[in-house]
């Protein structure tokens, strides 16, 4: 869709330099003459924000690793540094760490917007799957990351997920004490994971260019689920996506704002302001938020390897979706019953979520295995059968028409229930 | 049955779920009091007059067993603390003896602490502590963010709203004067105390302040309960230093983003006139 560059390079010097790089020319096909569909919704800024937040985690991280030691003995106390004797240090920190939460937000809300819209779709698979490969290496990074500051927290959420590869057949003692470079958690532990920390960003950010090249070859999907065909289908980046996305992120920073100046420590845990201490094990080991999901799935299986294989499973499964979902139509706002199936799994993955923070025993656990095995249902019954039995609403025949429609864009208020009663 | 129902019971269904389960697993410690605090809030400041009193108490009585290693004296003149002046830091540094060294013969040798000094630990190592105190009192640097206690649901959602953090001091204040004779039954380790908010009841710290025990001459009341506000207090300002100038800064991002949100919606609006006005 991109198609061939429209770029016209005005001064001399553009002239020369593009007729021997024509980098301005792709950045002017990219960001400002890509078509853009019409009817995107606010949902569709989440991108933007993404990259912004990749951003901001660099900048930050680059200038925090300058005044940080990976040294059990001292990244404790480093940190605190940082919090302390460092020119807005803390600033920086809470930008951070806050701003991992913000990328996972940014992040899940981002695949939600996927699924429901049905962006998965053909054309839009290998697109889906660099976004799922994007999705492991946040985790990984994120998991990393929450490591150095060598609290409580740190130290045991290194051993249990570090752990979890014992339960490998045959070879998993030794893959375990390969990755600790020793025979527990410890100083090459965290030099490892503080050299990864700093790498993981640099692939993540390969693999973003890859993302946006596919989404520049196979073009945007939008609200309505339909290909742009005509030029009043579509409005060129630049301006109309530029500025919309723009007032969006600055919406998104006040969010962000808030709990970087308010409530810094909120996402945290108390136990991370303990120096780790492998003679003492905290009551709960709990992980970050945005891993709770998963965590509840790995519990709620009574086997370790069975935990670790669901929980990898979780994860993986995203990358099947294109296939597993059999409805030739993309947007949900036209498929009644899986819209309502939608909404019940994000529900799920929030009940899943709460259930990861509290401790697995009781009802707790019984909760957890019925919302894992919903989970699982979801993907590999529900929505293979819906495209087989589901008799979608007719689709309008342009993303003009659909704007038009009721005078009102589709789903500019993104997928918001409340919306859906006025259409039949 | 329509969407927007399906996902209220769904969702009534959750809610009950989860009050259910917090009700089979609740009864652990009892919540602390929430006590009101100067620095609470988006506009909130440290008392400079508690604070200092804060740090009194914390040199006559909590100062013999913990230490705060990552506090140096100068940092009680910085701004957004509890206002001494330097010569005064200086002059609280040289009531402190410091361990420095090696000299010149190789010896480490004792000095009067300077204000670039770190408070000194209270012993040599953790066995010394352990020899003295059957367990290691923890440092304070980080104790008012290190210590919470379990909101539970809904409260931690609204909490993120409210701005409610104050998780930690509220439970140091409670803590040091929640001191208790065991309920019968409860099966009390030789040398711990009953103290009805510590998680499992058993502490190794016998009660530390009582009415009267550090003088104040501010005419603010010589009581347990005052003592535990003030030194929570002065805890939270050593643990966060930079709390004033983080929320009025945060103040100014939060005037400057919504004004240029504002100012961004407006503009998206007339570019997007030029095309219908749509989306």
């Amino acid at each position: 869709m991109s198609g061939h560059s429209t770029y016209q390079p005005q001064s001399r010097f553009m002239k020369w330099f593009e007729a021997r790089l024509p980098i301005a020319g792709l950045i002017h096909s990219s960001f400002v003459a890509y078509p853009t569909p019409r009817n995107l919704n606010y949902w569709w800024t989440f991108g933007g924000i993404l990259s912004f937040m990749l951003g901001v985690q660099f900048v930050t991280g680059i200038v925090l690793a300058m005044h940080y030691t990976p040294h059990v003995d001292h990244a404790f106390n480093s940190v605190e540094h940082i919090m302390r004797d460092v020119n807005y240090g803390w600033l920086l920190r809470y930008l951070h760490a806050n701003g991992a939460s913000m990328f996972f937000l940014a992040g899940y809300i981002h695949v939600f917007r996927g699924l429901y819209y049905g962006s998965y779709k053909d054309p839009r698979e290998v697109l889906w799957i660099l976004g799922v490969i994007l999705l492991l290496l946040m985790i990984a990074t994120g998991f990393m990351g929450y490591v150095l500051p060598w609290g409580q927290m740190s130290f045991w959420a290194a051993t249990v997920i570090t752990n979890l590869f014992s339960a490998i057949p045959l070879v998993g003692e030794s893959v375990v004490t390969w990755l600790w470079g020793g025979y527990s958690v410890g100083n090459p532990t965290l030099n490892r994971f503080y050299s990864l920390h700093y790498l993981l960003p640099f692939v993540i950010a390969g693999v973003v260019v890859l993302h946006v090249w596919a989404l520049h070859v196979a073009g945007q999907n939008n609200p309505a689920g339909i290909d742009a065909k005509a030029k009043q289908d579509t409005v060129a980046f630049t301006p109309y996506a530029t500025i919309k996305d723009a007032f969006f992120l600055v919406c998104f920073c006040v969010l962000y704002a808030w709990f970087v100046f308010y409530v810094p420590n909120y996402m945290g845990h108390a136990d991370n302001y303990i120096q780790a201490n492998p003679q003492v094990t905290p009551t709960h080991i709990v992980p970050e938020w945005y891993y709770l999901p998963f965590y509840a799935i790995l519990r709620a299986i009574p086997s370790k390897l069975g935990g670790v294989t669901m929980l990898l499973a979780s994860i993986a499964i995203l990358a099947f979706v294109p296939w597993l979902d059999t409805s030739r139509v993309k947007s949900a706002s036209y498929r009644p019953l899986y819209r309502q199936f939608f909404w019940i799994f994000v529900l799920v993955c929030v009940g899943l979520g709460w259930l990861g923070s509290k401790p697995a025993e009781g009802g707790y656990v019984i909760a957890a295995r019925i919302l894992t095995a919903w989970y699982f249902i979801h993907f590999v019954i529900i929505l293979p059968l819906l495209g087989l039995f589901e008799t979608p609403k007719p689709l309008p025949s342009s993303i003009s028409e659909a704007v038009l429609r009721e005078g009102v864009p589709i789903g500019a208020s993104g997928p918001a229930p409340g919306r859906d009663k006025a259409r039949p | 049955m329509t969407l927007t129902r399906t996902i209220l019971a769904v969702a009534a269904v959750g809610v009950a779920a989860m009050l259910a389960c917090h009700g089979a697993g609740a009864a652990e410690s009892e919540s602390p009091p929430q006590l009101k605090w100067s620095f609470a809030g988006p506009f909130g400041l440290y008392d400079e007059a508690q604070l200092q009193r804060g740090f009194k108490v914390y040199r006559e009585v909590c100062q013999n067993c913990h230490g705060l290693s990552l506090l140096a004296f100068y940092n009680l003149a910085d701004p957004g603390g509890p206002g001494y002046s330097a010569a005064q830091a200086t002059a609280i540094a040289g009531e402190y003896q410091v361990t420095d060294g090696p000299n010149d013969q190789g010896e480490m040798f004792q000095r009067p602490g300077r204000a670039a000094d770190h408070f000194p630990p209270p012993f040599p190592n953790e066995q010394a502590a352990r020899v003295r105190y059957n367990a290691v009192p923890p440092d304070f640097s980080v104790i008012a963010k290190a210590r919470t206690y379990e909101r539970g649901f809904p409260w931690f959602v609204i909490d993120m709203f409210s701005q409610y953090q104050e998780h930690g001091v509220d439970y140091i204040a409670a803590y040091v004067n929640g001191y208790e004779d065991a309920p019968s039954g409860f099966n009390l380790p030789d040398g711990s105390y009953y103290n009805k908010y510590f998680p499992g009841h058993s502490t190794a710290m016998p009660k530390p302040l009582v009415d009267g025990q550090v003088d104040y001459t501010d005419g603010t009341p010589a009581k347990g309960e005052q003592y535990a506000k003030d030194v929570s207090a002065f805890l939270m300002w050593v643990a966060e230093p930079h709390l004033e100038v983080r929320k009025r800064i945060g103040f100014q991002v939060m005037i400057f983003l919504i004004v240029f949100a504002g100012l961004l919606y407006f503009t998206k609006k007339k570019v997007w006139a030029e095309v219908g006005g749509h989306a």
